[in-house]
């Protein structure tokens, strides 16, 4: 909106003239501001998912019902976008490619450049967050939860706050990417608060490699490279390729892309060059005395 | 001080009119070590359940330390002081038992002590020596799925003694686990009890002999005794409850 803004002293961007709309809505006049639309791009996210996850989480929707509940939270915030003309241009969305942003054209190259670069860095500095996140005794938390959220509660601690916490922050993230989607695609519509692209979504996290950071950037990469290659070269194939795609990792490699590189095909792969087969013991057989000395035994 | 540490009194809890627990009163000492019995549907576990907050009674009144329980959810009555073993063993798998210990044993509980915070080394020699006393020391860098049964047992002890409790609801701590086994924890729980309140279900009539001070039998949700095991065992309701019904699957008295 801070681009729609780019105009005139006392002028007010050309859709609201459309429905009447003579004086800028009260909400939208902080987005004079740059730095304050920098802030809003992951505070509003963010806020909004620590008051949805707090409703939810409190009593206790887990699993396919959250789900299930982000989805049609999705739907009814598409029908109130979708319908608010006099607000957000409604279906018809907000264009930035023909906006000026410092007294330059978005869709200019010089610009766009900029905005990749800036994706680029932002994508390392997330995965640097989440990996800061997921280290320490918070990531084993999470871990917890996601194996026995109900014993958790019994070790003293509340999974809410922890659960609010995380839904928290992957909101502001989305925040970020969708600020930065939108400047580089030129147009945002309510269209894209879609079920299918949200689940599409899943699909990246899937074909990359699930409870992995590098799995869902990956992910997201090859999927979305896969889609401009084929979609260039089969236009009408294009979803049954994405179809295959997801059913092959479903039924192939439940951990994803990255699961090929675990040390289960490393062991495969020594015992196909015909090294010997490595075999792990229980750690404590290594330390049994008995074990050891038979060993020795053997050898001499 | 030496009062009450656990206080239930007219305790009924139904589901949907059935009434696992019917009018049952309970008390504890501190310091003390009680084996509750019973046969299958008696309602210990649920019993444990309404103790830690997992079931809310339908009436009745239950008190720690001399506070009433019944407002707190599960994470509350924990941080209160009362831990609790399930009745199969509940470990984080995917982590290892170090880090399960590390989570029970951290001091502070919320999320932004989780974020910075760092085990001090006062809780890493506690996670050492409870390491060493459960047995696993080989074993604590490995994932707890790989445990054996009785190693998980054997650590969900340790977890729960990690979280510095003062009363242990343990519920059927031996449950598929050797003579050898079984009689080691039962080792650990009489240590445990030189400074602990400790309360255990089971069903292992050779454990309930080792450990076993304080006997209570429960039966159709209320307590049919209180004794030491002698009186218990002699006891003629006691032996009908568990022989003298056909509908009993285990007889499980020796």
């Amino acid at each position: 909106m801070y681009l729609q803004l780019q105009l005139p002293e006392g002028q007010i961007p050309e859709f609201f003239s459309l429905y009447g709309v003579e004086k800028l809505p009260l909400f939208w006049q902080p987005f004079y501001s740059f730095p304050f639309t920098i802030f809003a791009v992951f505070a509003i996210p963010t806020l909004v998912a620590a008051i949805l996850g707090y409703l939810v989480f409190r009593n206790r929707i887990r699993g396919v019902y959250f789900s299930i509940l982000t989805q049609a939270a999705l739907i009814v915030f598409f029908n109130f976008f979708n319908g608010q003309q006099k607000l957000i241009n409604g279906t018809n969305g907000l264009k930035t490619d023909t906006s000026l942003l410092f007294g330059v054209q978005v869709s200019d190259i010089k610009v766009q450049t900029t905005f990749y670069i800036c994706t680029i860095l932002l994508l390392l500095g997330g995965y640097a967050l989440c990996r800061w996140l997921t280290s320490g005794r918070l990531g084993r938390l999470l871990v917890a939860i996601r194996d026995d959220e109900p014993r958790l509660r019994f070790s003293g601690y509340d999974p809410t706050g922890y659960k609010v916490f995380v839904f928290a922050i992957s909101a502001g993230l989305a925040g970020i990417a969708g600020a930065l989607y939108t400047v580089q695609s030129g147009i945002i519509t309510p269209k894209s608060m879609d079920v299918a692209f949200s689940i599409e979504m899943v699909i990246w996290v899937a074909v990359g490699g699930r409870a992995t950071l590098v799995g869902a950037i990956a992910g997201a990469l090859i999927v979305n490279f896969a889609k401009t290659f084929l979609s260039e070269q089969f236009p009408a194939f294009w979803l049954f390729f994405q179809g295959a795609l997801f059913l092959l990792v479903v039924t192939v490699l439940p951990s994803g892309l990255l699961g090929l590189l675990s040390s289960d095909t490393v062991l495969w792969l020594r015992s196909r060059l015909g090294f010997p087969p490595k075999v792990s013991t229980y750690p404590s057989l290594e330390e049994d005395l008995e074990v050891q000395y038979e060993r020795q035994n053997l050898r001499d | 001080m030496n009062g009450k540490i656990l206080e239930i009194e007219n305790l009924t809890v139904s589901f949907d009119g059935f009434k696992a627990i019917n009018n049952l009163n309970f008390s504890m000492d501190k310091g003390e070590l009680r084996v509750v019995i019973g046969p299958n549907g008696a309602g210990k576990t649920t019993f444990m359940d309404v103790i830690t907050g997992k079931t809310k009674p339908t009436t009745g009144k239950v008190s720690f330390k001399g506070r009433n329980l019944l407002p707190y959810s599960e994470h509350q009555i924990a941080c209160m002081g009362i831990g609790r073993k399930f009745q199969t063993p509940r470990v984080y798998l995917k982590l290892t038992p170090r880090e399960n210990l590390e989570l029970s044993c951290a001091q502070h509980k919320n999320v932004f002590a989780s974020l910075v915070g760092r085990a001090s080394p006062g809780e890493h020699r506690t996670i050492a020596g409870l390491l060493e006393t459960i047995g696993l020391i080989s074993k604590a860098d490995i994932p707890a799925e790989l445990l054996s049964h009785g190693e998980k047992q054997r650590l969900e002890i340790g977890m729960l003694v990690a979280q510095s409790p003062d009363l242990l609801l343990v519920d059927e701590p031996v449950a598929g686990l050797t003579d050898e086994e079984t009689a080691n924890v039962g080792n650990l729980l009489l240590a445990l009890a030189e400074n602990h309140s400790i309360m255990v279900i089971e069903h292992d009539m050779e454990f309930v002999r080792q450990i076993a001070r304080q006997v209570t039998v429960l039966h159709q949700g209320s307590v049919l005794c209180e004794g030491s095991m002698d009186e218990v065992q002699n006891d003629p309701r006691v032996i009908e409850v568990y022989l003298g019904t056909p509908q009993d699957e285990h007889p499980a008295i020796a």
